[in-house]
């Protein structure tokens, strides 16, 4: 028995070949290489985003030349501060000690930005200061040593 | 009369089966064919990473360590070398206050970058905390389900990243957010967020945001890990993701967090 394939059909078919076949060629063109490998994203984007620079090294590389702050933070209230966090990124300082880019910050403001009162603040996270009646006048410094702010200076 | 029924009977049953045989086929079709098609993900980017051997990551933030002092906001725009103006924030600080008369004062100046001023008298605060804010990095990200180029994706450690070469740009990710994480990088002109410094994750050290805060009130960990510090702090504490209602699978949980913050 012989099926009756209407004429326009063939045709159809022939364009639906065609206009596929195109679009699997520019598809093939258009989509980025590692396009699908992981999922509905570009694969090399991961090796991408993991490329750019660091700037803060971690206490571990300061640590490494440093040996005598470690020991000193270790003994007081600030040992759970890392190094960078008053410092400023060290990166650069790491790769080469040439590089004096680590800052030594001083001043009441500086001190305060971590230590002013403020009722947001947990009583149990921190020693609170009123800036303007604690030794007003007077750098923190000249009494507290920052790496060690118990061991007061005479 | 029941000559004609058992006749229509016969006939049911005869078009019944011919329509199952008919349905079998297809489905089978069907099932092969998603088989194939799931085998040659070319085709088919369905594909969801399984990787065991990988971190999934999650973060913790507690708000009863946060002192609001912008160490974070600071580190993370040197790290990741967003301009520190105009004021966009891959990570940023908020402060609620609620007073005694239950209205709630939030203010973030600057981000927080430069640290808090007391804005409301002691005498009429009920409480007061600061939220840091940064990426949730969703497990199921509406930010990634709207990007329209899959410039956008969660990578197989569960960190929310974007594709900075592949993105065009059209902020829709930026309104998908519901925590207002994403912004469009002001000299790039495409979408930018926080990755969870996963160029420093990848070399081993923690994120900057993390680095450099005082006080530990920020931690991250591999929460596949159930010997992790993470899911360790996870079961000892009550946690909270931010919006549970969205159901976007946020892996960034609070502890202590006020029924105030949204």
């Amino acid at each position: 028995m012989k099926f009756y394939v209407p004429p326009q059909i063939p045709r159809l078919a022939l364009a639906f070949a065609i206009f596929i076949t195109l679009f699997l060629v520019l598809r093939h063109f258009l989509v980025p290489d590692t396009f699908g490998k992981y999922g509905h994203y570009r694969a090399a984007s991961l090796i991408d985003n993991a490329q750019p620079e660091i700037h803060y090294a971690g206490q571990q590389a300061c640590f490494k030349c440093h040996q005598d702050i470690e020991d000193k933070k270790a003994q007081d209230v600030h040992s759970e501060i890392h190094c960078e966090t008053c410092h400023g990124p060290g990166e650069k300082h790491v790769v080469s000690s040439k590089v004096e880019d680590i800052l030594k910050p001083s001043g009441r403001e500086f001190c305060g930005s971590c230590h002013i009162i403020n009722a947001g603040k947990q009583k149990s996270a921190i020693n609170q200061i009123d800036l303007n009646k604690h030794n007003v006048g007077k750098n923190c410094i000249e009494c507290h040593n920052p790496h060690q702010p118990w061991e007061m200076k005479k | 009369m029941s000559q004609s029924t058992s006749a229509m009977g016969n006939e049911k049953i005869k078009t019944s089966r011919r329509k199952f045989l008919k349905t079998a086929t297809v489905l089978a079709g069907a099932a092969i064919g998603y088989s194939w098609l799931k085998s040659s993900q070319i085709l088919l980017f369905a594909a969801e990473p399984k990787d065991e051997s990988l971190p999934w990551y999650g973060i913790v933030i507690d708000i009863q360590k946060c002192i609001g002092c912008g160490n974070c906001a600071k580190a993370c725009k040197n790290e990741n070398d967003v301009p520190a103006e105009p004021f966009f924030f891959r990570t940023w600080i908020e402060q609620y206050t609620v007073k005694n008369d239950g209205s709630v004062n939030i203010v973030s100046p600057n981000g927080g970058i430069d640290g808090f001023k007391q804005t409301v008298p002691d005498e009429d605060i009920f409480k007061s905390f600061f939220v840091p804010k940064m990426c949730n990095h969703c497990a199921k990200s509406p930010c990634v389900q709207v990007c329209p180029v899959g410039a956008t994706y969660v990578s197989p450690e569960g960190v929310a990243l974007i594709d900075e070469k592949y993105c065009i740009g059209c902020r829709y990710c930026v309104q998908a957010c519901p925590y207002g994480c994403r912004f469009i990088h002001p000299v790039k002109k495409v979408a930018n967020k926080c990755t969870l410094c996963y160029h420093r994750l990848k070399k081993g050290l923690a994120p900057a945001c993390m680095e450099t805060c005082p006080t530990g009130a920020r931690m991250y960990g591999n929460l596949r890990d159930k010997n992790s510090d993470l899911v360790k702090f996870l079961k000892e504490h009550t946690t909270q993701v931010l919006r549970p209602n969205l159901n976007t699978g946020s892996k960034l949980f609070y502890n202590a967090l006020s029924s105030e913050v949204r």
